[in-house]
């Protein structure tokens, strides 16, 4: 049997097994306590496991971070919720110069499994507070990076991150979180790799993550209606990145458009569109097109706002775009 | 504390300076390679204060750290092969100078970004509370650490959530080559605990004895479950920052004035002077300790280099996922499309 979930519950029944599982796990964040959370994922928690085990903390996120790496070292399973992933930018070095290195640089004597819960997104928050930075974490050996799109992944990621032995960032999407899903009964663990095909098609790939996703659905049932069969993969994980579904899928579309809500520049989708070129180059029969955030500091104004940030319309026009190239040599 | 004792604290000081002087003559000759950070001058520290130490309590210190190491008893010559960047080294030529570690002796490394380990420490502390494990755990860190981010957040996390730590922090009055006084707004590192309402004091770190006594203190307080504790050595150190420091920083005059607290020539003279030690005692010692060292650079010497085929080990603690990337480059006609 499976319900229809949020996105939000999937993460607080993840959270609350695992803590009913194993009493190693902790929760520390700001204002995850008497607050609830500021996406209210840990709402009623504190209530439930008391003060030891949710922790509200100062607004220092390098030292809650950096707490969290050493009891993970020390024996604990902390799961540590930075409240937007602007904030992980204060804790970055305990997440890249620490937390991804004790294992290797100790000689893999030790772990640090911590699990460092964010939230990407976006809506009138201003340039500090709308940005996306799952790129720069993917870029680090040592991590493993998550980005759950629907509740399912949101649910067995989390639980497999805590249990796991290597340092977890699960990057959520403050406009997912009210999104529904069918999440199965009872235990649920996905491994923390491998992309999924969500929907087959012909004519076009479209792969993308988290929001990205959903515009890309969003786009493929469009285009169906003009007869355009795209298959949409869901990225899932970027830490290990899974290149080999895009590329199979890539063999049997011959295109492919690569969604993200990240500036371009240097982000996961020049790594997807650089492997799948490498991979797949003779499979190509056309430019991979790339929908992405104008390269321009998030403004708070809506009308602007609107005008960084894809939709729908420009996954759209992106796949039409590649398809229009192949015919220009084609005929 | 027993003679045996008190003479060990002396070897153990003797090792750490005849081994780092014998690191820095195999550096000199390109055997050792990158950053090598000495310790010479500031023994007393480690050594008083890791002696105070029960075994279970959890070490963690900043990358000038073969001095805990060898203090803590960690074998020499992996020591010296980690120097030496050999497959035999304390992380099997991982980690190097600055990250030496043995977890199995809850010595949980040398860490290299200045401050970076202090929030590890409180999380260790925070484990150790958590699971009541009773050990406390020594964080030793520099003067010019005190001034990070990292270091005020985890002194206040710390103090909030009453964790066993101690918090040492050693002044040798530069940080790599600026003066302590152009960089900080107190010259006494230990007021900065009065922000944190933590209990503090200032020892003299080239005294073995007054540090191990103070420390021993520290300990207790911080494992009576009264919270942290904030110690301050004042010490000083005879070399450079590293081996590639021209020392221009700070006068010859001054060196040679500090030279006169060496905690090795203290130590030795007050055991002589109050008729507790003989000279042929210490003579024997040093000698022990001379062909220990010797013994250490050899074995370094002759150790295998890491394995080239396990350079990408223990990137993970778990098995590589597979997925990471595809093998072969893949053309449409080997396919038949």
């Amino acid at each position: 049997m499976a319900r229809n979930i949020t996105y939000r519950e999937a993460l607080r029944e993840a959270l609350r097994e695992e803590m009913d599982r194993d009493k190693r796990v902790i929760l520390l964040g700001e204002d995850i306590g008497a607050y609830g959370g500021s996406y209210v994922v840990t709402r009623g928690f504190l209530e439930e496991y008391g003060r030891e085990r949710v922790r509200d903390t100062p607004i220092a996120e390098l030292g809650i971070v950096g707490a969290a790496v050493g009891a993970a070292m020390g024996g604990m399973r902390p799961i540590v919720e930075l409240m937007t992933i602007n904030f992980s930018l204060l804790a970055i070095d305990q997440i890249v110069n620490h937390a991804a290195k004790v294992h290797y640089m100790f000689g893999g004597r030790f772990n640090a499994p911590v699990v460092i819960r964010t939230a990407s997104g976006w809506g009138q928050l201003g340039p500090t507070h709308s940005q996306t930075f799952e790129a720069w974490f993917a870029h680090v050996p040592g991590l493993r990076v998550v980005m759950p799109a629907v509740p399912k992944d949101a649910k067995g990621f989390l639980k497999t991150a805590v249990r796991g032995q290597d340092p977890v960032m699960f990057i959520e999407h403050s406009l997912l979180y009210r999104n529904r899903g069918e999440v199965p009964d009872g235990e649920l663990l996905l491994p923390l790799e491998g992309a999924e095909v969500r929907r087959e098609g012909r004519d076009v790939t479209i792969a993308s993550w988290s929001r990205g996703y959903w515009l890309a659905m969003g786009a493929a049932e469009e285009l169906a209606k003009e007869g355009i069969e795209c298959e949409v993969i869901d990225m899932r994980v970027l830490r290990p990145l899974d290149i080999d579904t895009v590329v199979r899928s890539v063999e049997k579309t011959n295109r492919l458009v690569i969604v993200e809500e990240s500036w371009r520049t240097l982000g996961l989708g020049s790594e997807i569109a650089a492997a799948v070129q490498e991979h797949a180059f003779d499979y190509l029969d056309a430019p991979i097109g790339r929908v992405g955030s104008a390269e321009i500091p998030m403004p708070y104004a809506k009308n602007l706002e609107r005008l960084i940030v894809p939709g729908k319309d420009e996954v759209v026009t992106a796949v039409k775009d590649v398809l229009r190239r192949e015919y220009a040599t084609a005929h | 504390m027993e003679k045996l004792e008190l003479l060990d604290l002396y070897r153990q000081m003797v090792l750490i300076r005849r081994f780092e002087e014998r690191a820095a003559e195999q550096y000199a000759h390109g055997k050792i390679g990158g950053f090598l950070h000495l310790y010479i001058g500031e023994e007393a520290v480690g050594v008083g204060a890791i002696h105070a130490m029960e075994s279970r309590d959890h070490l963690i210190t900043h990358y000038r750290d073969h001095g805990y190491a060898l203090a803590l008893g960690l074998d020499p010559g992996a020591v010296m092969a980690e120097l030496f960047g050999k497959a035999t080294g304390t992380t099997q030529g991982r980690g190097g100078s600055m990250h030496i570690s043995d977890v199995s002796r809850n010595f949980w490394g040398g860490y290299a970004i200045v401050g970076g380990h202090i929030p590890l420490a409180t999380g260790l502390g925070l484990a150790s509370q958590y699971l009541n494990e009773g050990r406390v755990v020594v964080c030793i860190f520099g003067d010019g650490a005190t001034n990070t981010g990292a270091f005020h957040e985890s002194m206040n996390l710390a103090a909030i959530w009453k964790l066993p730590v101690l918090f040492l922090c050693e002044n040798n009055l530069y940080g790599m080559g600026t003066a302590v006084e152009h960089v900080s707004a107190v010259r006494d590192m230990a007021k900065k605990a009065l922000a944190y309402d933590m209990p503090s004091a200032q020892v003299d770190g080239q005294d073995v004895l007054a540090m191990h006594e103070a420390a021993k203190q520290a300990l207790d307080h911080c494992r009576s479950g009264k919270g942290p504790f904030f110690l301050e050595a004042m010490t000083y150190r005879f070399r450079g920052h590293s081996m590639a420091d021209p020392e221009v920083y700070r006068t010859k005059d001054e060196v040679k004035q500090y030279l006169s607290t060496d905690p090795i020539s203290l130590f030795r003279t007050k055991l002589l002077d109050e008729g507790i030690a003989t000279t042929a005692e210490f003579d024997e010692i040093d000698a022990a300790v001379e062909e220990e060292t010797e013994r250490a650079v050899q074995f370094a010497e002759e150790s295998p280099v890491p394995d080239p085929s396990t350079i990408a080990d223990h990137i993970y603690a778990e098995p590589a996922p597979t997925g990471q990337a595809v093998g072969t480059s893949r053309r449409r006609e080997d396919h038949g499309a």
